[in-house]
């Protein structure tokens, strides 16, 4: 059971297989089991899960419940939960138990979704490997010497685990889709503005995006659909209709259902630093989607390589501008001691953020200050924009972009924790689709020689989703790797 | 370009994040590191290029000015570190 995917447990609860209490009891037990050693979880909502799962039997046996009611998942602690505490994975908001629902949170409660908890994370989600969580790194469950990517680790490594069928996330660089490589998953970042920020604890505003983790397509299909929609508090939220993208995939299968489509390869995305096994899962993993139907064409997105400058530049700056609000006076962190009104808020402050993301406020707080914000802050929205033309002029070449989601298998732990620029540098692939506010997935597509799993990615043009996650989907018809499992969920 | 420790207390105090001299001296490396990246930007002519502030060219939403939630101070002071008489306490400002 710990393994069925959504559609295997809607079934087993529909007709009375099991129960929704007894699946999350189930999945609290490996929590129990198993987090003391993974550390997946921040916080464990036992009781919460309990009641909604009650709730949802309800509802089943009511004849009420939709797509998603009774299904246990596991949220990024990036998402306040009323009466839940809501850390952000920080010393700062240690005592912080939300008094409101995120949008994304009230969604998937009305669905009938059972909360397990929340998910470790990087702190504010500053962090490519979790390590700068203030509760601990999250271990990677292929391997506990290995980071399971940041900055939505727990998250990942939950679901990679099966600590839970499903979670949350959100994505600023690449949080959603560098976990989900790392961890042997599925994840999806939709489009900017598909899913609402309202109660997502703020970084970069205009690159937070929340996703969709699961072990396949079909599951991040189910839940992306649970999480969109338009939302008023939102004043980035698109006005559009929501899209059921589980639907996409029930099309018949056919010997080639992706006839038609066109991946456009970046020359500059298969050029050097990809690692050799990386190189040959993704070869292989392209092979596999030429044969069932798609068709490959070399594309150019000659920008890409300031992503990562522009990135450090606007993602800091918006850091430092959202961050302002922790100061000790409405919520989180105060300081023990403390003179006059500008020592509290430093001493607070100096006390509740660490060490990356001090520097990313005080990088941010350099490059919007007078003098220097022309050369930093617009060259850097400057470049944006070129790196966003980039990916519109190939998107006039193919359908979506493919190539490897990060250059290398999950490091180990420690292994970059002392140098801020060289973890920066692993976001190469993802970062560039944040700028450009486009939606992107990553799915499983084989181990590297260290027998860590390796992630392709996915970027389509805007509002493309339901087009990854059929493409994602039929791959993984004909493909096993998203149903390989770490020892501790086989 | 290098940062000076004078200019990285600078920061921090502008951040109102209080540094010790031994942090300023760690962190200035590291900053320092970081613009050693970000210098990278300054390569490229951008001239004539429009900054792109954000992902979707979107106008402000208006709405009617009329109240569309409820008081709820109690809950929200709940999580403030100190509060008197439904009012956020803070070191005296003015004498």
């Amino acid at each position: 059971m710990i393994n069925a995917s959504l559609p295997e447990l809607r079934r087993a609860l529909d007709v009375r297989q099991i129960s929704s209490v007894e699946l999350a009891t189930l999945f609290l037990d490996r929590i129990d089991a198993l987090n003391p050693e993974l550390n997946a979880f921040i916080t464990v909502d036992r009781d919460g899960a309990l009641a909604a799962a009650r709730a949802a039997d309800e509802r089943i046996a009511a004849g009420t419940a939709g797509a998603l009611t009774g299904i246990p998942l596991a949220h990024k602690d990036v998402f306040c939960t009323e009466g839940v505490l809501t850390t952000c994975g920080s010393k700062m908001l240690s005592n912080f138990v939300s008094p409101y629902d995120a949008h994304v949170v009230s969604l998937l409660k009305a669905a009938g979704v059972v909360s397990l908890g929340k998910a470790n994370m990087d702190e504010f989600a500053m962090g490519s490997s979790n390590e700068s969580s203030y509760y601990g790194p999250t271990k990677n469950p292929w391997n506990a010497t290995r980071v399971p990517g940041g900055s939505s680790g727990g998250s990942a490594a939950a679901v990679a685990a099966r600590l839970a069928p499903i979670a949350t996330g959100t994505d600023t660089g690449g949080s959603v889709r560098q976990p989900a490589a790392f961890c042997g998953i599925t994840g999806i970042k939709p489009t900017y503005g598909l899913v609402s920020r309202y109660g997502m604890i703020a970084y970069a505003s205009s690159l937070d995006q929340g996703g969709a983790f699961g072990a396949s397509a079909e599951d991040c299909a189910l839940l992306l659909s649970a999480m969109t929609g338009f939302d008023a508090r939102d004043s980035t939220s698109l006005e559009r209709p929501t899209e059921d993208y589980a639907v996409a995939l029930a099309a018949p299968a056919s010997a080639k259902p992706l006839e038609g489509l066109r991946i456009g390869l970046p020359r500059e995305f298969f050029a050097e630093g990809m690692a050799d096994d990386v190189r040959a899962a993704v070869d292989a993993a392209l092979e596999q989607y030429r044969a069932l139907g798609a068709t490959t064409v070399e594309v150019s997105l000659p920008n890409a390589r300031l992503a990562i400058p522009a990135y450090y530049v606007i993602a800091p700056a918006e850091c430092s501008s959202n961050l302002s609000r922790f100061d000790g006076v409405r919520y989180g962190h105060r300081a023990a001691e403390y003179g006059d009104l500008a020592d509290m808020y430093s001493k607070s402050r100096a006390e509740g953020f660490g060490a990356e993301v001090k520097r990313r406020i005080l990088v941010g707080t350099y490059v919007l200050s007078h003098g220097y914000y022309d050369a930093y802050y617009l060259q850097a929205q400057r470049l944006r924009r070129l790196i966003a033309q980039d990916f519109q002029a190939a998107l006039q070449q193919c359908d979506v972009i493919a190539g490897p989601t990060m250059p290398t298998t999950a490091w180990a732990l420690g292994d970059m924790a002392d140098d801020p620029v060289q973890m920066y540098l692993s976001d190469i692939y993802t970062v560039a689709i944040n700028l450009a506010g486009l939606p992107g997935l990553s799915h499983p597509a084989g181990f590297g020689a260290d027998g860590m799993p390796i992630g392709l990615q996915l970027v389509g043009d805007y509002f493309g989703e339901a087009r990854l996650l059929n493409a994602a989907h039929r791959f993984q018809q004909v493909t096993g790797w998203h149903r390989r499992r770490p020892a501790c969920a086989a | 370009m290098s940062l000076s420790n004078e200019q990285v207390g600078h920061l921090a105090r502008l951040a109102r994040i209080a540094l010790s001299d031994a942090e300023i001296d760690a962190t200035r490396s590291k900053l320092n590191g970081i613009f050693g990246l970000i210098e990278q930007m300054q390569a490229v002519d951008t001239a004539g290029v429009e900054p792109m502030s954000h992902p979707q060219e979107l106008a402000t939403r208006l709405r009617e000015d009329v109240v569309t939630d409820e008081n709820r101070r109690e809950a929200f002071q709940q999580v403030a570190p100190q509060t008197e008489a439904g009012l956020y306490l803070v070191p005296k400002v003015i004498e």
